[in-house]
């Protein structure tokens, strides 16, 4: 699958270069930062008026990482949706797509800030889980073990190639936005760099999953 | 037909001067709905646009806005007003002049809405603005008149079909609005008064007397031009030389980066401190206006700048014009050196100074050029529909409107009067519904429909729209200032994408001096003035122009004859050297050479066809390669040749130019090549689609938008029916594409295809190692390479 294979407090991880990440033992999918309705959400604030497609295109991949992996658990790491009204705004098709991904294994919503509650799909609504050795949260903590996390849209870059990337220390992995209409964030702002440790990898995404050390400042 | 006040006769004759017959002219057919004024350089041309203004003002009987002016550029604007405030104040004119551009104060530009003056001085953005405020009919009640200075310039940009819209706009206000035209000498007038003309009505045509013929020289110098590069400074002792002997020289340069190397070098050798300053569209304002001031003043011997003052400016004492680097385009060179001497009937003088050998070639040609009296030019198409959709916003911030008088008013303007009424709906639907073929915006829709009238959804968006106005997306900037506990002085701005490989301790060029980068602050760059280390060069991204097919012809012209007693020796040695060692580029044949060089495979393609043709032609080559599996890793394109590299050498280079499979191969390639996602962006950004990302919504250096390359390849997925793709589409092919001259290259060389292969580099074919501009080739050897890259990082880290 052309991942990058690691292992955080002792689990076995693969950071998939669609931006997914694996745990095989576990049978787990995690995807963060979906962002679903996000061009809906634009278009009811009056901004402008994105092509409606991103929600269409971000379940397409996430249908190809399932049927790769086959995962009995999906785990969605918050801000799954751009908003709780772009829960309500997806169209038909979209909300039946989603409901026949999640049919036949446990499907995880876990809360992020644009998505602070439950939604009307099923599946488990978590602020969040905990499955030793590992536990999952939207927002890193600053002194957590296992942890892995989403929100903040890691991007890292080598030469003249920026893209979105896991970054992963021996205590954490914040894996990148999976939506398609997500932006990212350098890994040279203030707040990653306090993140993460010493020896830190940034695992760019892409045909081949990439890594990289974590550049600092 | 107005005649002049004796207050005028007075005047001119305190003067000693005498009305030039071309501005008896103008105010002999001061009444014409539609006038264009073609006239050289120093010609008395922006008097001859304001006399019948200043007459049909002298009474003191009109009430609020008279005239309007129209510049392309702010820095004109502000000369114009000082230029025209001498007259009126000295014959006691009742006349208000002010000028209103983004540089003016919010206070100043909201008294000015309210109480406008008799003669406003703006460009075709803060017109644009203008006319999307509610109270625009109030404003340009009483407007008499528009005069549009340097049309030939505005008629070959978006910007120029952004203000044709608006004059449209203007002329449905002010019933009997007449527009006037000034240009420089051109290769068409007619095309021009086709452009400013409301049709179906016509425009006049003027010609002033041209003058006489420029004084014009390539600057010999000691020091022959290096093999390659762009900057110019073997020439800087006798640029030296020449500013001493001259009162004002302006040192023109082709790029801002070129500018900042030459201005650095300059200063280093300059040693006895001749006042000199720069000046180029990437440094701040308050850089700017102090160069300006001082220019003014006389203060200045030389000003080191770019196409920021290519556009008539009177800088006073202006004797001397150099080019540094191949004038690109005779026309503009001709215009450029119309800059010296702003006496009529005095001829202009000017130096060329080629470069690198290669320019020299093209400073001869384009000499030869000049004095033939031949101007180049390409006959300008359609007006863009992206400006089109701007426009229907902007007229949409302004008021409720009738899709039907809308139409009617579009198609009066020259650009779009070819335009349909299918089209213009296509435009209004994307404006109102987003125009995709899954209707999902129904509910919040940017535009609604009632009782036949359009109208804004939200009437707050307004404030949106106005923020986006505009036709001229730049590459993302960030501010450069020094560091200091206040916030220090603003420098200038370089490209974000530049930016980004910047790391603490870095040394790179902004205004003449070298800075040294210290971190990010809210988005601002931080640096630290620092001498003497040798400083990286900042990358912009300004446009490009590419050799005019014309000038493209001469060279290969001069190439053929015998007798290059013409040439200076050092020139005619190494032409001679690469005929020895391989061929001459010719006329009706393609030369092809092959070599490897530093490890990899090289192939350069002498295709003379303008720098955009020849990039299209690298991403086409390339492309080719990469599907027979030769793995092109990039390439890089000047307006005589392309160079590509990659891991493996073409085995027949003349298989890749069968020009049917090339043809065929065009619309697959077109969809998805790098040229067509920069076009989209400026289409999307100038159609509304996707806003213009302001200062202080990146603050948080967070990217709350996202790279508009997704938007593309989602539309190109799902939609591929939309009407920004097909403006894309159009807009790549008339610019960046430029298909039609791969097409007129490969009609010349018919498929004689010369493929020369060496053991090392041809003398031709040295200066484009040195190109600015490599374009990667994004495909399988880049993958392979970016993995050995990150397994290099991990090993230096000990990370693997």
């Amino acid at each position: 699958m052309n991942g990058f294979d690691f292992s955080l407090s002792g689990a076995a991880l693969t950071a998939l270069p669609t931006g997914a990440l694996w745990w095989a033992e576990a049978g787990l999918l995690a995807v963060s930062d979906l962002h679903l309705g996000k061009s809906e959400r634009l278009a009811r604030r009056g901004g402008t008026m994105l092509p409606p497609y991103e929600v269409q295109e971000t379940l397409s991949r996430l249908e190809a990482d399932i049927a790769a992996t086959t995962p009995d658990t999906v785990l969605c790491l918050g801000d799954s949706f751009d908003d709780l009204d772009a829960v309500a705004g997806l169209n038909a098709v979209a909300a039946q797509w989603l409901t026949r991904l999640m049919a036949g294994r446990k499907w995880i919503w876990v809360t992020g800030n644009h998505d602070p509650g439950p939604t009307q799909f099923d599946g488990t609504h978590l602020a969040e889980l905990r499955r030793a050795p590992l536990v999952f949260r939207h927002i890193a903590e600053p002194c957590a073990q296992g942890e892995v996390s989403g929100h903040y849209h890691p991007k890292a870059r080598l030469g003249r190639i920026s893209r979105p990337a896991f970054l992963i220390d021996a205590d954490r992995v914040i894996l990148p936005a999976y939506g398609t209409y997500t932006g990212g964030l350098r890994c040279r702002d203030r707040t990653l760099q306090g993140l993460m440790g010493e020896r830190a990898l940034a695992v760019l995404t892409g045909a081949t999953a990439t890594p990289i050390p974590f550049p600092r400042n | 037909m107005t005649t002049l006040p004796p207050a005028f006769d007075n005047w001119f004759t305190s003067r000693g001067w005498s009305i030039h017959p071309h501005q008896k002219a103008m105010l002999n057919r001061a009444d014409a709905p539609a006038l264009l004024l073609i006239a050289p350089t120093g010609g008395g041309k922006t008097l001859a646009g304001f006399l019948p203004t200043l007459a049909e003002l002298a009474d003191g009987n009109h009430n609020g806005l008279h005239t309007l002016y129209i510049s392309p550029l702010k820095a004109l604007t502000a000369d114009i007003r000082r230029n025209l405030a001498a007259p009126v104040a000295e014959m006691d004119l009742p006349i208000r002049i002010e000028d209103r551009t983004g540089d003016t104060s919010y206070t100043k530009r909201r008294r000015q809405r309210a109480d406008p003056p008799h003669i406003l001085l703006t460009t075709p953005e803060s017109l644009a603005l203008l006319l999307s405020y509610e109270d625009a009919p109030r404003i340009f009640a009483g407007l008499k008149r528009v005069v549009v200075d340097e049309i030939h310039a505005l008629s070959e940009s978006k910007r120029g079909d952004q203000l044709m819209l608006c004059l449209a706009r203007l002329s449905s206000l002010c019933p009997g609005l007449r527009r006037v035209g000034l240009s420089a000498t051109v290769e068409d007038p007619e095309g021009i008064a086709r452009f400013l003309a409301r049709h179906p009505g016509q425009c006049e045509i003027l010609h002033a007397d041209p003058g006489p013929d420029p004084d014009i020289a390539m600057l010999r110098t000691d020091a022959p031009p290096p093999w390659a590069g762009g900057g110019g400074s073997h020439a800087i002792p006798a640029i030296l030389e020449q500013v001493r002997q001259h009162r004002t020289t302006l040192i023109f340069h082709n790029t801002r980066a070129q500018a900042e190397i030459f201005f650095h070098a300059l200063w280093l050798a300059n040693s006895d401190n001749l006042p000199v300053g720069i000046h180029h569209g990437s440094l701040s304002r308050e850089q700017r206006e102090r160069v300006e001031a001082a220019m003014v003043t006389g203060e200045l011997r030389a000003v080191v700048c770019t196409g920021s003052l290519d556009l008539g400016i009177d800088w006073g004492d202006v004797d001397l014009v150099v080019q540094v680097g191949a004038p690109k385009n005779v026309k503009r060179l001709v215009q450029r050196i119309g800059r010296a001497n702003h006496r009529y009937n005095a001829p202009s003088k000017a130096l060329l100074v080629p470069a690198n050998r290669f320019e020299v070639v093209e400073c001869v040609a384009a000499l030869e050029a000049v004095r033939a009296h031949t101007l180049d030019g390409t006959p300008r198409g359609r007006g863009p529909r992206d400006v089109l959709c701007q426009h229907i916003l902007i007229t949409a911030a302004a008021g409720a409107f009738d899709p039907d008088a809308l139409f009617a008013e579009v198609t009066s303007a020259g650009p779009y009067a070819s335009l349909s009424r299918t089209e213009f709906d296509a435009c209004l639907d994307f404006v109102a519904t987003g125009g995709y073929a899954l209707r999902a915006y129904d509910r919040w829709q940017r535009l609604k429909c009632t009782d036949g009238v359009w109208h804004l959804r939200d009437p707050r968006a307004a404030a949106q729209i106005r923020m986006n106005i505009g036709t001229i997306v730049d590459a993302e900037m960030m501010k450069v200032r020094l560091k200091n506990n206040r916030g220090g002085a603003p420098l200038g701005e370089v490209e974000e994408a530049f930016a980004a490989t910047l790391t603490a301790g870095d040394t790179f060029l902004i205004g003449g001096q070298v800075v040294r980068y210290e971190g990010l602050r809210e988005m601002v760059i931080e640096v630290t003035r620092r001498s003497g280390a040798s400083p990286r060069i900042a990358v912009f991204s300004g446009t490009k122009f590419a050799t005019s097919t014309q000038l493209s012809e001469r060279i290969l012209g001069l190439f053929r004859r015998a007798d290059w007693s013409g040439l200076p020796a050092h020139t005619a040695r190494w032409l001679r050297l690469q005929l020895q060692m391989s061929k001459l580029p010719e006329h009706d044949r393609l030369l092809v050479e092959t070599f490897p060089h530093e490890g990899r495979a090289h192939m350069c393609v002498y295709g003379f066809a303008g720098r955009n043709a020849q990039q299209t032609l690298g991403l086409l080559l390339t492309q080719r390669m990469e599907e027979t599996g030769l793995r092109p890793l990039g390439f890089v394109a000047t307006d005589y040749a392309t160079l590509i590299w990659g891991l493996d050498l073409p085995p027949d280079p003349a298989a890749l130019f069968d020009a049917k499979a090339m043809r065929d191969g065009f619309e697959t390639w077109l969809t998805g090549n790098a040229v067509m996602k920069r076009t989209f962006r400026s289409a999307a950004v100038i159609a509304g689609l996707i806003e213009r990302n302001t200062p202080g919504r990146r603050k948080s250096g967070r990217q709350a938008t996202f790279s508009s390359d997704i938007l593309y390849d989602t539309l190109v997925k799902y939609d591929p029916g939309h009407l920004l793709l097909a403006i894309t589409r159009e807009g790549a092919l008339k610019g960046l594409v430029d298909f039609s001259r791969i097409e007129e290259m490969l009609d010349r060389i018919g498929g004689r295809i010369d493929h020369v292969a060496l053991s090392r580099v041809s003398p031709l074919a040295a200066p484009l190692f040195l190109e600015a501009g490599r374009v990667p080739v994004d495909g399988a050897g880049q993958e392979r390479l970016l993995a050995q890259q990150a397994q290099s990082a991990m090993q230096a880290a000990g990370l693997a």
